[in-house]
């Protein structure tokens, strides 16, 4: 997105409401709001949409893992759905844990179950599922979209959808139990500034009871070179039952608590971006009240398993 | 449809050269811009001789050579160059004839319309969406100020590299020319032959075992009106050309009706593809990859300068399926055109040729010249 090509320049740099246009033909919108409606219509024929996601594929998952492990195995305790925005783009920003992590479907499944009007929920994933034969087809289906900024921003801006990140990434799912509920770096803040380019609401949220759900007790790197995978971890069940050792996890008690949003436009907006120091204290604001909740959660829990 | 920031119309386009006319693209634009009639002369240049029947347009058959072009641009007043001569297959050229055609052509092409005397103010180049490549890491969707990530992996996709940079250099160098370069995503039609719908024809389609990569493709018809719109519009700069909608690989094929084969294995896939080539099917290099990731493209800035598309992906592929299950019935269509240099002179030249111009067919028909 960087380079820029100088030579063939674009409508919006040069000549974008050039001399010879009649000044009545231009409609009163910004460029770029322009551009939002100029998206491909929906075709309701198709069953899956330009990002690859298969309302039925999803269907299927929803109605009997998800579900099940939603209403009966985590039984999942929701606070503050009020806070997840009825409309427009919001990035919800949540801490991450376990080996084949648990949350993002149980939130994706909050926002389904709970909220007034629910929106799907797209997930960021590591460029590495799209290069991995099996996940390359089954994790766009269901949700799930590369953690590049562009796409973060065509669906944050353009589509305003909802989009979930977890800035902890790949750290958040290596880190082991004895680490529980210790939140990792948050990246260079790049959630905060594609959400302010965006000029999306940010939503922080807590979610307590993954990291009991599939504790991580080491990651073999051997093991991880020889099949290619982002990480190897050893957990109760992986690798000694193979692959479905990844699915099983303990019934641990659930609790997703959506916190107060945060509106990018009041920090300044897209113009805003490029101070550095204001992304960064955004992004360590975040992290901090994501952790504080997570302690006074942590805290109120009488068991790990029956909450 | 959204009302849009139009792009103004162009009358001046009167004279126009075709580079490639007897490549598909090239013979199908001429048709099209027959059909024009503020177009008062239409010039045609390849190294062979033309595949579809013209009307008016005038063939002449020259190879890049510069001097020569240059002398024909000048001669003739050309202002309006249309450039469609890109090689995108690795299948049809070896990476020797695809440079020379690609990158050399391109570069003398271009050195023919150079000049400050030069009469050629509008340029336009067809391109390819591999300008942009195919990998693990791409965007869900390019869009044309998006450089690509990674150095080009094949002949073909380093050709459109190095074409695109020479006309971009060139558009620098001459301001005053409107230089447009479009890039067209993979393209499918019942008359176009491409690697996709060379496979898409196979009884079964090959996959890559656990990738089901999204693509997106134009229609033949829609890459036509994408130069005309070019030609008659003012459009400086690079535009990603492509049907709405991105369909998933195993999407396409359920519409076309067919089967899929997960045959080719996720590692080593180029070795794989051999027993294919045997049956008759031989993957391209540059498509081993675009089996894979996939790739899609942001169309919307086209759109913003007033370009209407005939067609979406989906529909472009329904179309294609249309006519692959009645292709076995109807074969033997009128594709036996011959050019005949004396009879194609005679029509044009001599004075007893009653021209009925009001019987034109083909894409000039469907299709009205924007608001000019």
């Amino acid at each position: 997105m960087a380079a820029e090509r100088t030579s063939l320049s674009h409508l919006e740099e040069r000549d974008p409401e050039g001399p010879e246009r009649d000044a009545e033909t231009l409609p009163a919108a910004r460029p770029a709001e322009r551009m939002r409606e100029l998206l491909p219509a929906i075709e309701p024929e198709r069953r899956l949409n330009d990002w690859g996601r298969s309302e039925r594929i999803e269907g299927i998952f929803d109605q009997t893992l998800v579900e099940f492990f939603y209403r009966y195995w985590f039984r999942v305790e929701v606070e503050g759905i009020e806070n997840v925005p009825s409309d427009g783009g919001a990035l919800l920003v949540s801490n991450h844990s376990g080996a084949l992590p648990p949350d993002a479907a149980m939130i994706a499944k909050a926002i389904r179950e709970e909220h007034s009007r629910p929106r799907p929920l797209y997930l960021t994933v590591e460029h590495f599922f799209k290069g991995y034969p099996g996940f390359s087809m089954l994790v766009p289906k269901i949700g799930g979209v590369a953690a590049h900024p562009a796409n973060v921003h065509r669906l944050l801006f353009d589509e305003r959808q909802l989009v979930l990140v977890f800035p902890e990434g790949r750290k958040g799912t290596e880190k082991l139990y004895k680490d529980r509920y210790r939140l990792r770096r948050f990246g260079r803040g790049g959630f905060v500034e594609a959400a302010m380019r965006a000029e999306a609401k940010l939503v922080p949220l807590c979610v307590v009871g993954a990291e009991e759900a599939q504790p991580v007790f080491a990651q073999s790197g051997l093991m991880q070179r020889l099949t290619g995978l982002i990480y190897f971890p050893i957990t109760p069940t992986f690798p000694w039952l193979g692959p479905a050792g990844m699915l099983s996890y303990l019934p641990a008690k659930f609790r997703i608590r959506f916190l107060e949003p945060i509106d990018t436009v009041e920090l300044g907006g897209a113009e805003a971006v490029h101070d550095k120091a204001l992304v960064q204290t955004v992004s360590q604001e975040i992290r901090a009240r994501i952790q504080e909740n997570l302690h006074e959660m942590v805290a109120k829990r009488k068991s790990v398993w029956f909450g | 449809m959204v009302r849009v920031i139009e792009a103004p119309p162009d009358p001046k386009t009167r004279r126009v050269l075709v580079t490639g006319l007897s490549t598909y693209w090239g013979g199908r634009l001429a048709q099209a811009l027959e059909g024009f009639d503020q177009v008062e002369a239409i010039i045609g240049v390849d190294s062979r001789e033309p595949r579809h029947e013209l009307e008016r347009t005038e063939f002449v058959k020259v190879s890049t050579r510069h001097s020569l072009i240059q002398r024909i641009v000048r001669a003739a007043e050309i202002d309006t160059v249309i450039d469609t001569r890109l090689i995108v297959n690795s299948i049809v050229a070896s990476p020797r004839d695809a440079h020379e055609n690609n990158v050399i052509g391109t570069m003398n092409i271009l050195a023919a319309c150079f000049g400050s005397d030069s009469p050629v103010r509008k340029f336009i180049f067809k391109s390819s969406a591999m300008y942009y490549g195919s990998e693990q890491d791409d965007p869900a969707f390019f869009t044309e100020r998006m450089p690509r990530p990674h150095p080009a992996r094949t002949s073909i996709e380093r050709d459109v590299a190095d074409a695109e940079e020479a006309v971009a250099d060139f558009a620098e160098k001459r301001p005053d020319v409107d230089v447009t370069v479009l890039r067209f995503a993979n393209v499918l039609g019942p008359d176009v032959d491409t690697s996709f719908t060379r496979m898409f024809a196979l009884p079964l389609v090959p996959m890559v075992l656990g990738f089901d990569p999204r693509l997106q493709f134009a229609h033949e018809d829609d890459v036509v009106h994408a130069l005309e719109h070019a030609a008659f519009h003012r459009v400086p700069g690079a535009y990603n050309v492509a049907g709405d909608g991105v369909l998933a690989l195993s999407e396409a094929i359920g519409l076309l009706g067919k089967r899929a084969a997960p045959l080719l294995p996720p590692w080593g896939t180029g070795i794989f593809a051999g027993p294919l080539r045997r049956l008759g099917f031989r993957i391209p290099d540059e498509m081993l990859n675009l089996l894979r990731f996939g790739r899609g493209l942001d169309n919307r800035l086209y759109k913003a300068v007033g370009f209407v598309y005939g067609y979406t992906s989906r529909e472009a592929v329904l179309r294609l399926g249309e006519h692959l299950r009645l292709d076995p019935v109807i074969s033997g269509r009128a594709s036996d055109y011959q050019y005949e240099r004396e009879v194609e002179e005679f029509l044009r030249w001599s004075p007893h040729v009653r021209r009925q111009r009001s019987e034109r067919d083909g894409v000039a028909a469907d299709h009205e010249p924007l608001g000019i």
